[in-house]
């Protein structure tokens, strides 16, 4: 269970939110919401211990993220709004290579049909580089796929998809939430999951 | 963790060779361009050799440094990394012994063939090659501090430079020490041994420095 008490962000002088308390259960969707600039981002990457917020504390688990340290990053997987993909290396070498650094090794068969799940057929050998802003999106959300992971924080993972990419990906969320995982996005767009509970967070 | 950054540098190397040919071509160039400016006056080359072919050595290192973080942290890979469920020091710790595969090694191997050119015994060749096989990994790592503290700073290429040259300065008195001694008829071993307390001191410190460093930066 992840729990936030009393969160604030500052950035530079300025005072994006503060007093920002929620929890999140199995099984349960947060979608944080908010006009540009209101700090979803910040909060999301707060949520990842990248950001030091200004006050308060995220609870995993009853336990503070900062003493847990490298082993919350067993329970976590954060896609920003930078893809996290080289763009010398092809669609597969970053799915082996990133599932690699985060200790979730891959064989090539199963990267293989996991970006054929991602609608990545025969692109599989092409630079990144050559690829399109939505199909570098798809290798991106690829690595959720691999992920075993219980919690997963999203900024904004629907951007630059086309309609049937938007539908694979809920679908990916759905399951996970189906098989008791949590789930913390922000997105301008509307999708309809499906989940026990889903909670909204409005930052102004 | 640590080999799959290691592998992951070294591919990317290998996609952008012009990385590693700029280093070495810089460091060859650099180093011949003495001899050519000096003239051909054996004694003085023979002096001067184990001071210029070290300071080239640190400035070829250098000319990397930027890059060691500043892609990843562009892209978003060095934020995924951070991620990892491993100690972020072991990162660290590969990307700058990839740094140092991809510009040290080539320095090293580099470096007897440049040393022909000042004329240097074979006993000071070898000393040569030896320090700087000991030292360029000293360099890496400390070069890797300096590269997390300026990673996004706009002209961080300057102000990394700035931070890190001196503290190279202990690598260059004992590496092109060791050539002088050898040269003079003195043995090299306390001058090689310091240089192998330098690099074990900064294979245990350098990549903590460098962790805490990349924390602050990425904040």
């Amino acid at each position: 269970m992840l729990k936030v008490t009393n969160l604030e962000c500052i950035r530079g002088e300025i005072s994006l939110f503060k007093d920002v308390n929620f929890s999140v259960e199995p099984g349960e969707l947060l979608q944080v919401n908010g006009p540009n600039g209101s700090g979803k981002t910040s909060l999301l990457r707060m949520l990842c211990g990248l950001t030091a917020p200004a006050s308060g504390e995220i609870f995993w688990f009853n336990n503070n993220i900062r003493s847990l340290g490298e082993n919350y990053y067993n329970s976590i997987i954060y896609l920003g709004h930078l893809n996290g993909i080289k763009d010398n290396l092809n669609a597969l070498e970053n799915l082996q290579i990133l599932s690699g650094l985060v200790g979730n090794r891959i064989e090539e068969n199963k990267a293989y049909s996991i970006l054929q799940k991602m609608g990545l057929n025969g692109r599989e050998m092409i630079p990144i580089k050559s690829l399109s802003q939505g199909q570098r999106r798809r290798v991106t959300l690829a690595r959720l796929l691999v992920s075993n992971t219980v919690l997963w924080i999203l900024d904004e993972p629907l951007v630059a998809l086309d309609a049937s990419a938007v539908l694979l990906i809920k679908d990916i969320l759905e399951r996970h939430l189906k098989k008791g995982g949590m789930i913390v996005m922000t997105t301008h767009q509307d999708i309809n999951i499906s989940a026990i509970k889903i909670k909204r967070l409005q930052l102004n | 963790m640590f080999l799959w950054v290691i592998q992951r540098d070294l591919l990317l190397a290998m996609r952008q060779r012009s990385d590693i040919l700029t280093t070495l071509f810089f460091f060859i160039i650099v180093v011949s361009l003495f001899p050519l400016g000096v003239g051909p006056e054996m004694n003085m080359l023979r002096a001067m050799a184990p001071g210029v072919v070290w300071v080239a050595a640190l400035l070829a290192s250098m000319l990397s440094l930027d890059r060691m973080f500043s892609s990843d942290n562009l892209d978003g890979t060095l934020e995924q990394m951070m991620l990892s469920p491993q100690p972020l020091f072991l990162l660290v710790l590969g990307k700058a012994l990839a740094h140092w595969i991809v510009t040290g090694v080539p320095l090293v191997l580099m470096s007897p063939i440049l040393g022909l050119q000042f004329d240097l015994q074979m006993d000071a060749l070898i000393i040569l090659g030896i320090s700087l096989l000991l030292g360029t990994p000293v360099l890496s790592l400390i070069g890797a501090i300096g590269a997390a503290l300026t990673l996004g700073l706009r002209g961080g290429g300057v102000l990394v430079s700035l931070l890190v040259l001196p503290l190279y300065i202990p690598v260059l008195i004992f590496g092109a020490g060791a050539v002088e001694a050898i040269s003079a008829g003195l043995g090299a071993s306390a001058h090689l041994s310091l240089l192998g307390a330098f690099l074990l001191a900064s294979l245990v410190l350098a990549p903590w420095a460098t962790a805490a460093a990349l924390r602050v930066s990425t904040d």
